[in-house]
């Protein structure tokens, strides 16, 4: 059961039971909803962004452990950031869950995010993993309508 | 682990090892262990002679239907038409002509509301369904009612996931003009009590559509004796292939309904002025149907008729039994819907772990069961969860295997340290 100790690492689970800023933010500039239609899994991301860099983020919803994880770590990484290298993040993040093909995907770079490498062993899972990211850009666009954003278009956001 | 009667001794007169012979998609491994397929609500495995039934009708009788004027049509002809009949033996209609074939459970309710239902739905009228239907037992319907400025009315359920039967009574009114809900709920595994429900439906001159996607593989049943007006289930849950379905209707309906769809098969002389309809079922069934589907449908129910459905009936609901006290003794897990009479399926929460968390590690087990809202958003919204972790049993699955799923959702327990 080597995999599936890889998915469900403690970090992880940590993460689960005590989601990081899991709260409505009440000084934000810019939010976004996403779900997964399929499992009802949402997401709302809430950011304050000033000058090009995330001050303050904070998100609320409800999913699988795996979804909620990933919404917590992906708020305290991205925290301080700025969108474009949140942006980054999100692309090298993607490409570890999903396979990590490409050979520009640097997992030294993700740092703690490495642990849900474990992902790319459950292509299924990979949409949970990917949720709050996806609402993340969608946040960080803002107006920009989207509501197809690929994951076998599992993903909506809005 | 309960300690209840194991594997033959569930059913003297059932071997189950003999029917799990018949399926070889059961002796498969997944994981590297041995296939537990408890997602049987959202569809069966398919038996060898339904397989070779298949094979056999393209290599013997792969011709079109109801055109050719040689051998091999008129093969194909005959055998689609003889599993119309046996399609009508199983449900106990009166007439051939009132069993359509379909894609599946969802054509069928469809077809109903936009046929039947644009002609003689209009503004104000209502259609009653449940709280326990799938989305395909409600959505068709809103789409009418959006359409025909009519209104969708639900009747309510308890926290055991029963229908509360005076409610539903108070809910039939002057306006009620369609009653539609589901013989077996697909999440909750709730048997409605539809012979009841249909009688008072008539009493107040409402026309009746039973889904019975998930009731046909379970119980026998017998719509003469339901009298429901409509009757839909799809051929994939009864060991049959997918894009195969039924929708009976009763003959005078399906005369005074227009046709569906339009196309090759459904018509009596077509002229660019005017076109005269056949009579049904070809009235709803334009174009090429899935002859093969069909065919291989008649030899599924063949199949479970060779068991009998009492029989397969008393098996399961002994396995239910079994399944139901095996699951309520692991402590953490919180059974969803304590209906009073179940067929099917068995939901369920094992503590605050996510139910696509405990599809992932049952999997990695060989244990297949459904997690989610089961297509069932509202009935999950009224139980107050996000969404279950389903079993869903068929007569080929066994008590050691409600064992193994126990073994397994206590090793996702240890995953989690809940």
């Amino acid at each position: 059961m080597n995999e599936l100790d890889d998915l469900y690492q403690e970090v992880i689970l940590d993460h689960q039971r005590n989601p990081r800023n899991f709260a409505k933010l009440p000084t934000a500039n810019h939010q976004a909803e996403g779900a997964n239609p399929l499992c009802g899994d949402h997401v709302t991301v809430y950011l304050d962004v000033k000058d090009g860099v995330i001050r303050d983020i904070s998100f609320q919803g409800e999913g699988c452990a795996i979804a909620k994880a990933s919404a917590s770590m992906m708020t305290s990484v991205v925290k301080g950031k700025s969108l474009a290298d949140a942006s980054e993040t999100f692309k090298n993040f993607h490409h570890m869950i999903t396979g990590g093909q490409d050979p520009c995907f640097d997992l030294e770079a993700l740092g703690k995010l490495a642990a849900f490498s474990g992902v790319s062993a459950f292509p299924v899972r990979v949409k949970c993993a990917s949720l709050a990211w996806h609402t993340l850009n969608a946040a960080m666009r803002e107006n920009a309508p989207v509501t197809d954003i690929g994951e076998g278009n599992k993903n909506q956001v809005k | 682990m309960a300690t209840l009667p194991r594997g033959s001794a569930l059913s003297n007169s059932f071997d189950v090892e003999r029917v799990r012979r018949d399926f070889p998609a059961l002796a498969q491994k997944v994981h590297g262990h041995p296939l537990v397929y408890l997602d049987n609500a959202a569809t069966t495995q398919k038996p060898s002679a339904v397989l070779d039934r298949i094979r056999k009708s393209y290599i013997e009788e792969c011709a079109n239907i109801h055109r050719g004027v040689y051998q091999l049509s008129e093969r194909a002809t005959a055998s689609h038409e003889a599993a119309r009949e046996k399609v009508r033996r199983f449900v106990g209609a009166e007439l051939t002509s009132e069993i359509v074939f379909v894609r599946g459970a969802t054509e069928g309710i469809n077809l109903v509301a936009q046929s039947y239902g644009r002609s003689y739905i209009g503004k104000g009228d209502e259609i009653l369904i449940t709280a326990m239907e799938h989305h395909s037992n409600i959505v068709p319907w809103q789409m009418l009612c959006q359409e025909r400025g009519a209104h969708l009315v639900v009747a309510p359920m308890d926290d055991s996931g029963d229908l509360i039967f005076p409610e539903y009574e108070k809910l039939l009114g002057p306006n009620t003009k369609l009653v539609a809900f589901t013989y077996v709920s697909n999440a909750l595994g709730t048997v409605n009590p539809a012979k009841s429900m249909i009688e008072a439906a008539h009493r107040k001159g409402a026309v009746v559509l039973v889904d019975a996607a998930q009731a046909v593989p379970h119980c026998e049943l017998d719509v003469r004796d339901l009298d429901c007006d409509f009757l839909v289930f799809s051929g994939h849950k009864i060991y049959g292939p997918t894009g195969i379905g039924v929708l009976y209707g009763k003959q005078r309906l399906f005369e005074a309904m227009p046709p569906w769809q339009g196309g090759g098969d459904m018509i009596m002389s077509v002229t660019f002025e005017k076109t005269t309809y056949a009579p049904p079922p070809a009235k709803f069934e334009a174009g090429t149907p899935d002859i093969n589907g069909a065919i291989a449908l008649g030899e599924a129910i063949d199949y479970v008729q060779s068991f009998g459905m009492a029989a397969i009936e008393r098996y399961e609901t002994d396995l239910l039994h079994y399944a139901e006290s095996a699951l309520s003794k692991l402590p953490g897990l919180r059974l969803i819907g304590k209906p009073k009479h179940r067929a099917g399926a068995v939901s369920f929460m094992l503590g605050d772990i996510h139910p696509h968390d405990v599809g992932t590690i049952l999997d990695r087990y060989g244990v297949a069961i459904r997690a989610g809202h089961h297509c069932a958003q509202p009935t999950m919204k009224r139980m107050g969860v996000p969404g279950t972790a389903r079993a869903s049993f068929a007569f080929y699955n066994k008590p050691e295997e409600v064992d193994t799923l126990v073994t397994c959702l206590a090793e996702t327990q240890k995953v989690f340290r809940s």
